[in-house]
């Protein structure tokens, strides 16, 4: 019967993918059409030939780790090819000539941008977080996921969607919002993916034989839950024809501005900063072997970080069409979430208390910490960048970049490569991992490239800002633009040095990875699901 | 849960309660509240510009009421007026001049740190150019001339000819058989605008041939390209844009810039 219905679905998706593709207005969409075609048919001919055939049964006493593991690997994968792109889009602004003429429309700055954030934020952040969260829900309800191979869905479409995006962005399709970039049918399957993934983490926790809900698991929740609301609102569009890419937003003007930096902050917020304290939450202490410092304060300062981001967004748009009243308020928001972002902060550090000792052993700990300390400081720059007068000199300048790389390279990435080193060994059931000397050498490269990253787009950023406003004693400007890009381009040479020395730090990673799984022989006993871990 | 982290917080909510009391924070029913200081975005700017426009209007009147061309007498006058002119022009004028004039080479935007002018180089013709504009279709006055394409007219030989004598009247090499096969051609065809020695036309903004200096190149397959599809530079108008001070005072920045008349 489940053979059947899955059958009609799949075959109803490969026969409309066909008739859009057949009748596409425009190239992009004809291709992501016949890729859609292509995925669906051959899903349904899998299907169709083991239709029948007796399957094993599934094995309910053990966790579900096969979408974990494609996560890890996706994680690292997508890791690389974001970090990449990052280089050599950075590159690209320190010697522009390498926006070659033949690769123009294709692989220029102005297409190669939105690769990199996407690549970085929802391929690599997106992928750490799904697959953390599936392995993080499971070891502290002390259940199997939910809903069989839902968990596999997820990954897959997931994981298709990001290509959606990529190859829509080369080819010239985007909704031009920052962070929202794909087009209506690549929104609307992203929606279907992330209602299975709520699905899977929720009746996960519904299904839960451990009482308690950890507190890891309340902030993947409000990611999800969050994500979902965001990306609804944000691309409500009409498509301009069923068989085209184009579509046009509903909101107009300002108010469109409003929306865009809604969802664009709480991105930030939810997707990079409560999901990824979610992953803080269990692999630190995890990492250390030291319970959460203080449970009372991470409840506390959750209900406050979700209560106060959400309204934070019009710090993005001082000084613009947007009125000053909102502004006022997105800015006053701002500077109240610096405590419960810290709160995070505090909880992550302190855990260390009584096991400091390990930042000399253990290099993995030592990653963990400098990522909750980049946490900090950009959840401190962040409300002061909010401030009106600040923002008035920070705006549109690299200052802005710095501290979005600060806190994505720093926070994001570092707690990430925390999590999948802890990670590969217990997944792939390895003793340990196969070179904690390599991981040393990853942790250096990383931090000296986000140094040097961060301290260029800081002084590019503060420099620019006081370029731009320059007057002269009769109240005329100092410095043409391009005065300004010309003293920025020894910084940009810089910064791109500090990619590249974080690009490296993450291929010594995945060789490592990669040799634990295949070069290290011990086993451990395979998990049982239970008791909770 | 340390107490520092909690009054910090409680410090922060408190900042955020003054300042939504000074400054405009409410959404009420027709318009949000505008806060005690009665502060706002455009008020201050507004307010600076206009702190700006008071300090400088007696120079500006003083600008208006002079010959553009006597202003370089006037010291002080000119000094202000070459300042604001090339603040005026990094905003205005650099996105094709170059943030030092010089132009960009080879593709129709010309230098304006020499002494070659199509259109003129004294301060009144400046003025002119500036306020019009080349070739556009948003003010009347704009100056205008077009050269044909002469791949209509002439066949693919005729203009290698005629791109040999172009070559020759700047003195480059050239195929000198082709060279005087085109200079008939160019007597009957392009002599008109460009004078009989190529030396141009101010008045139809016709480009001197003879020298060492191009608008769009001087290889042959530039000029080649040229003679086929002629070619449409075009300069917006200014004169709704700037005020008159501001024109003079950007024209007296690009005639004090070596190649003035």
């Amino acid at each position: 019967m489940a053979d059947t219905v899955k059958l009609v679905v799949l075959g109803l998706v490969a026969l409309l993918a066909a008739i859009a593709a057949n009748r596409a207005r425009d190239f992009p969409f004809q291709l992501h059409m016949l890729m859609f075609m292509v995925a669906a048919g051959g899903l349904f001919l899998a299907t169709l030939r083991r239709t029948g055939e007796p399957r094993p049964a599934p094995a309910r006493a053990e966790y579900m780790d096969g979408p974990v593991r494609a996560g890890v690997i996706a994680t690292a994968l997508w890791g690389v090819v974001g970090f990449l792109v990052g280089v050599w889009i950075a590159a690209q602004l320190a010697w522009p000539g390498l926006n070659f003429h033949w690769a123009e429309g294709y692989l220029n700055f102005g297409r190669l941008r939105q690769l990199h954030t996407s690549a970085v934020i929802f391929a690599f952040g997106g992928n750490a977080l799904i697959a953390t969260s599936l392995y993080v829900v499971q070891r502290t309800s002390a259940a199997r996921l939910w809903g069989g191979n839902a968990a596999w869905f997820v990954f897959w479409g997931y994981n298709f969607f990001i290509v959606l995006a990529a190859t829509g962005y080369v080819l010239g399709v985007t909704q031009s919002k920052e962070y929202a970039e794909p087009e209506w049918y690549v929104d609307l399957w992203l929606t279907i993916v992330w209602v299975t993934y709520l699905a899977v983490f929720m009746g996960t926790i519904i299904h839960r034989r451990e009482r308690h809900i950890y507190v890891a698991n309340w902030f993947y929740l409000a990611f999800i839950v969050t994500i979902a609301m965001l990306h609804l609102v944000n691309n409500a569009a009409l498509p301009v024809s069923v068989f085209g890419s184009k579509s046009v937003i509903v909101w107009p003007g300002v108010q469109d501005a409003m929306i865009q930096w809604w969802y664009g902050h709480n991105a930030v917020g939810f997707f990079l900063t409560a999901g990824f304290l979610g992953m803080m939450y269990y692999f630190i202490p995890k990492q250390v072997e030291r319970p959460v410092y203080s449970y009372k304060l991470s409840i506390i300062h959750f209900w406050a970080l979700i209560f106060l981001y959400i309204w934070a967004g019009p710090h993005h748009l001082h000084y613009t069409a947007l009125p000053d009243w909102a502004a006022t308020l997105g800015m006053v928001f701002s500077v109240m979430l610096w405590m419960p972002s810290w709160g995070g902060m505090i909880n992550g550090l302190m855990t260390l208390s009584g096991a400091w000792d390990k930042i000399r052993t253990d290099p993995i700990v030592r990653m963990m910490v400098v990522s909750v300390g980049f946490y900090g400081m950009s959840t401190f720059e962040g409300p002061m960048m909010s401030i009106r007068a600040v923002n008035a000199l920070s705006h549109y300048t690299d200052w802005t970049i710095g501290h979005v790389h600060s806190g994505a390279l720093g926070w994001n990435g570092m707690i990430t490569f925390g999590a999948l080193y802890f990670l590969v060994p217990r997944l792939w059931r390895r003793e340990r991992l196969y070179s904690l000397a390599l991981v040393s050498w990853h942790f250096w490269l990383a931090t000296i490239g986000i140094v040097l990253y961060a301290a260029a787009m800081w002084v590019t950023g503060i420099m620019e800002g006081l370029m731009w406003r320059e007057v002269d004693a009769q109240g005329y400007l100092v410095n043409a633009f391009a005065d300004t890009v010309a003293a920025k381009h020894p910084m940009y040479v810089v910064r791109a040095l500090g990619g590249l020395l974080y690009l490296s730090g993450a291929c010594i990673m995945c060789w490592n990875l990669w040799k634990t799984v295949t070069a290290t022989g011990a086993r451990r006993p395979a998990p049982a699901a239970v008791p909770a871990e | 849960m340390p107490a520092w982290w909690l009054w910090t917080f409680y410090a922060t909510i408190a900042f955020a309660l003054v300042y939504v009391v000074l400054y405009p924070a409410w959404p009420m029913v027709t318009r949000a509240t505008g806060g005690v200081l009665g502060w706002s975005t455009r008020a201050d700017v507004a307010a600076e510009i206009a702190r700006f426009e008071a300090a400088n209007e007696p120079m500006f009147a003083r600008l208006l009421a002079t010959d553009p061309a006597a202003v370089a007498a006037d010291e002080d006058l000119h000094r202000f007026a070459v300042a604001a002119g090339a603040a005026i022009f990094r905003a205005q004028c650099s996105q094709c001049h170059g943030a030092g004039a010089a132009g960009v080479q080879a593709s129709g935007f010309p230098n304006l740190l020499d002494d070659e002018w199509l259109w003129g180089g004294t301060t009144d013709a400046i003025v002119t150019t500036v306020t019009h504009g080349i070739r556009n279709e948003t003010d009347p006055d704009a100056r205008y001339s077009q050269m044909p394409a002469f791949g209509e007219e002439l066949d693919a030989e005729e203009i290698e000819d005629l791109v040999a004598q172009v070559r020759a009247l700047s003195h480059q090499s050239h195929d000198a058989a082709r060279a005087a096969a085109g200079a008939a051609l160019f007597e009957t065809n392009c002599a008109a605008c460009h004078g009989a020695a190529g030396e141009g036309s101010r008045d139809l903004g016709a480009p001197v041939l003879a020298n060492a200096i191009w608008l769009y190149g001087g290889s042959e397959a530039a000029i080649r390209q040229t003679i086929t599809f002629s070619r449409w530079g075009v300069m917006p108008a200014f004169g709704a844009r700037l005020r008159e001070a501001e024109i003079r005072a950007v024209a007296l920045y690009v005639h004090q810039l070596g190649g003035g008349e």
